[in-house]
């Protein structure tokens, strides 16, 4: 059932991600500082953004399972928090490129917005541990939803501190997506931010997909009354 | 139902008692502290500290102190039953959140009382920083009770108890920690306490307690449902 819609959706992905690419590549200008390399810019900020947002969207279901007490909402929180970390993983990485690229070292600690998401990344990586920790299933999917709310009021919180330790008069050497930045490079990262958006969707939802199936085999299997072989049930909450 | 400050006032007087009376995680959160300063007197080969390596030790001995009381804070009602009893007594169940976050942040300020001193005998040259270090201390205790009776909570109904409360509590207190460090840096100057952004600072640790208190408070109902 949350299959329905995906393959329009994985088309519109891939013709997304193909369009931005082929902006980003044929189409923005060269940065006059930075050259070539500046490019990884539209492949890490959205990345960071949807990953960021991403997080959000797993406390705000985490929020509809607390009231509604229905299961399907825990495992929406769970797939957008577990897409969110992976996207994460991807953003440290680019991040550290373009670092080393730009300012001659793999990790600079003074550039604020890459210690808060590493920080941010290290509470979520936490997610897993503490999920899996707890065996009754129920309970396992309230405190996973608490953890997602706590950790959701946490990135606002942790940014804010972390912009603040920084010394004021270390240069923004980047301005953001939304100041400074040309015409045709804007209309760039625009669309390399909706594609990674749909991919992100797309994602969730293939997951979401796969959990229900594998959800639906096992019940079929116990009807059955045959051995479940090969049980993956640890590793993911069950979708219904 | 009984007013809520009632049972609050009830758990809470439970909980120091036992504490007063077992002294199970008062002594041991003061011995660790101690010795970990020794450590970083070692490790650091330093006999005198100021400005951020006194802010950094002192706040990472307190944190890692408080993890051990932290961990142990429901195993009591864990073990013996408590949350049963909590859950059948006609009280609101915030007051539990309540009361524990009050039980740990008066253990915090007596970890504190007795190991802050210990620090500025070792490592200060000049005890003027000390006062307002208080208002900093308080302010961080405030927020850390919040944060750690939350996860503690969680954590000890989880299988991984003692390895689940470091592992989730130190990312979710960095921003605290950078606040709390912030502020205590130029207060422990060599030159005397200076006071740059110290406002700002205890704007940020305050603005942390109230979200965590009030996250706390939301959410905690969920935790005990059973």
């Amino acid at each position: 059932m949350y299959g329905k819609g995906l393959r329009p959706l994985s088309i519109a992905t891939v013709a997304m991600l193909a369009l931005s690419l082929s902006l980003v590549f044929f189409y923005a200008p060269l940065d006059a500082d930075q050259g070539f390399v500046q490019k990884i810019f539209y492949l890490h900020v959205p990345l960071a953004i949807v990953a960021l947002v991403g997080f959000v969207i797993g406390g705000v279901f985490a929020i509809a399972h607390l009231r509604s007490n229905n299961r399907k909402w825990d495992a929406y929180s769970y797939v957008a928090i577990h897409i969110s970390v992976i996207f994460g993983v991807a953003v440290l990485i680019t991040g550290a490129i373009w670092a080393k690229a730009s300012w001659g070292h793999w990790w600079v600690w003074d550039e604020p917005t890459l210690v808060s998401f590493l920080i941010v990344f290290l509470m979520y990586a936490t997610y897993y541990p503490f999920r899996y920790a707890i065996e009754d299933p129920e309970r396992q999917a309230r405190y996973a939803s608490v953890f997602a709310i706590t950790a959701g009021a946490f990135v606002p919180l942790n940014f804010m501190a972390v912009r603040m330790a920084e010394s004021l008069v270390h240069p923004r050497t980047f301005a953001t997506a939304n100041g400074g930045l040309p015409g045709e490079m804007m209309l760039v990262f625009l669309c390399s931010l909706a594609a990674f958006a749909l991919l992100w969707t797309t994602l969730v939802k293939f997951e979401l997909t796969a959990k229900s199936a594998s959800g639906q085999v096992k019940r079929l299997r116990r009807a059955l009354d045959a051995p479940v072989s090969g049980g993956s049930s640890r590793i993911a909450p069950e979708v219904s | 139902m009984t007013p809520s400050r009632t049972a609050f006032a009830a758990i809470l007087a439970k909980d120091l008692r036992t504490e007063l009376r077992t002294l199970q995680s008062l002594p041991a959160m003061a011995l660790f502290a101690v010795t970990t300063f020794v450590i970083f007197r070692f490790g650091l080969d330093r006999t005198s500290l100021s400005g951020s390596l006194a802010a950094g030790v002192l706040w990472a001995t307190l944190l890692f102190a408080a993890v051990l009381g932290i961990n142990r804070l429901f195993v009591a009602e864990r073990e013996e039953g408590g949350f049963d009893a909590i859950r059948l007594a006609p009280i609101d169940r915030s007051a539990l959140f309540a009361a524990k976050a009050t039980a740990l942040l008066a253990y915090l300020l007596a970890l504190e009382l007795v190991t802050v001193p210990i620090f500025a005998f070792f490592f200060l040259d000049s005890a003027a920083g000390l006062l307002p270090l208080l208002a900093i201390l308080l302010l961080a205790d405030i927020g850390l009770a919040a944060t750690g009776t939350l996860i503690s909570s969680m954590a000890v109904n989880s299988r991984a108890r003692d390895l689940l409360v470091p592992l989730v509590l130190l990312p979710l207190v960095v921003p605290l920690m950078i606040a709390a460090t912030g502020a205590t840096d130029p207060v422990l100057a060599a030159g005397g306490p200076a006071y740059d952004r110290f406002g700002t600072w205890l704007m940020v640790l305050g603005l942390y307690d109230l979200i965590f208190a009030l996250v706390g408070y939301a959410v905690f109902d969920f935790l005990l449902e059973d």
